[in-house]
């Protein structure tokens, strides 16, 4: 067996930064979506995530993770944050930060589940877990190159979807487990769903719940015959 | 570090002193975390070996290295994505058992654990050795389930999980160290989590 490689060296990182809120949004329930001024921003790649640093009056502190949903051209890192139950660092993004609100934020960081933006992929993603790959839509985008990406994306609700009507645009599949979308039955996303958005030379990249990210990956494996080192996966883990 | 962010209380703090810095408690749960695909191992197809800078490279077969004398660590684990969880239970072989019957030479100073993935993680020998590591198979008296790295995994609870390799099968000792995947994907070389070293520079 090879030994597992992403970007290494090549994937930017940077260390902690004061990021000031310009934009918060509240465009699904039970999410947040922050628009941050970042000072010093060292450029991320689509799929990296920032760390949020939040801190008491008495020093205690807490961190999360969060992927940026904006491409690295992008003048504003933007974050999607979901809302979960019980929650410290999630609950206070969404309920208290306001425009204006200075934060301590790192990154970018992670060097495996990136897109080098000149490759095939097929973008597969759950719920929230499609925080990244609209990362990678949007630098796609913005240097031409959606011919690139195929992308697959599972919700129960299309209300419930983070970026729902960009995905829909960019010709994502939108699949929809409690109710209809177009001809398409409410269901869960399907192998023979994906079959047809397979090319050759793709990498796969899923992200999303743990189990979803656990169904899906070995759906590649198993039915796209992807060879295992050509999947990234991202779980989401609970921490709130 | 900045000042304190406005509006921020969060959770009350009856601090456990088992928690290192920046750390929760994350109770019963065990949450997944792995970059690739859960690969299926048979334990009958599953085997470990010691080799790199060893007077014996030796490859040890499920059998084999349950034969071993076991070994029990209890206490906690550590995760960099900030869960820590206590009192677990885990069960299998000290690497000093491993270590011992390879024989390290003397010039090999650190350790890279490679999966059945490709997945790879560099430790200094020094961590690994002195008690202080495990190659496990089960968690709180059962086999270990397959997404937690079953059914053998590396055990290196005084650092950051990502060193605990899952669906271990090699241990290569080297004279110098050579990062592992995510110490080549932006983080820490060692990650302690008393000092908090989480990402590459920490």
């Amino acid at each position: 067996m090879a030994a597992l490689h992403g970007a290494g060296a090549r994937a930017p990182s940077g260390g902690w930064r004061t990021a000031t809120v310009v934009g918060v949004e509240h465009p699904v329930p039970g999410g947040v979506l922050l628009r941050l001024d970042v000072t010093d921003r060292i450029d991320h790649l689509p799929g990296q995530h920032y760390v949020v640093r939040l801190t008491a009056e008495d020093g205690y502190t807490a961190q999360r993770s969060y992927s940026a949903a904006s491409a690295p051209d992008d003048p504003l890192v933007e974050l999607f944050v979901e809302r979960l139950e019980d929650g410290e660092v999630s609950g206070y993004l969404a309920e208290v930060v306001e425009p204006g609100d200075v934060l301590e934020v790192r990154g970018p960081i992670g060097g495996w589940f990136v897109w080098d933006g000149a490759s095939p992929a097929l973008l597969v993603g759950g719920g929230t877990g499609v925080v990244p790959l609209v990362a990678m839509l949007r630098t796609a985008r913005a240097t031409g190159r959606t011919d690139l990406l195929r992308v697959a994306v599972a919700a129960r609700t299309r209300a419930g979807l983070p970026y729902a009507g960009e995905l829909a645009d960019a010709g994502a599949l939108l699949a929809l487990s409690r109710e209809a979308h177009g001809i398409r039955p409410a269901g869960r996303l399907s192998a023979d769903e994906l079959l047809p958005l397979w090319e050759p030379g793709q990498t796969g990249y899923v992200c999303g719940s743990p189990a979803f990210a656990e169904a899906l990956g070995t759906v590649l494996v198993e039915r796209l015959a992807f060879a295992p080192s050509d999947v990234r996966i991202e779980r989401f883990g609970p921490s709130g | 570090m900045a000042g304190p962010t406005r509006g921020f209380l969060g959770r009350r703090r009856e601090r456990d002193p088992r928690l290192p810095p920046g750390q929760y408690d994350v109770g019963s749960d065990w949450p997944v975390l792995t970059a690739e695909p859960t690969p299926r191992i048979a334990p009958e197809t599953w085997s470990i070996t010691v080799d790199g800078r060893v007077e014996r490279p030796t490859t040890w077969s499920w059998d084999e290295a349950h034969r071993l004398p076991p070994s029990e660590y209890r206490g906690a684990i550590h995760c960099v994505t900030t869960w820590s969880k206590f009192d677990t239970r885990f069960t299998g072989v000290s690497v000093d058992t491993f270590l011992e019957a390879a024989r390290p030479t003397p010039e090999a100073r650190f350790v890279v654990a490679t999966s059945k993935t490709g997945y790879t993680t560099n430790l200094p020998l020094a961590d690994v050795t002195g008690g202080k590591a495990w190659v496990v198979w089960e968690f709180d008296g059962r086999p270990l389930p397959v997404e937690h790295g079953g059914p053998v995994r590396l055990l290196v609870p005084h650092l950051y999980f990502w060193k605990s390799a899952k669906w271990v099968t090699r241990l290569t000792l080297l004279t110098r160290d050579q990062p592992g995947f995510w110490e080549e994907n932006g983080y820490h070389e060692r990650g302690d989590p008393w000092r908090e070293q989480r990402y590459r520079g920490d």
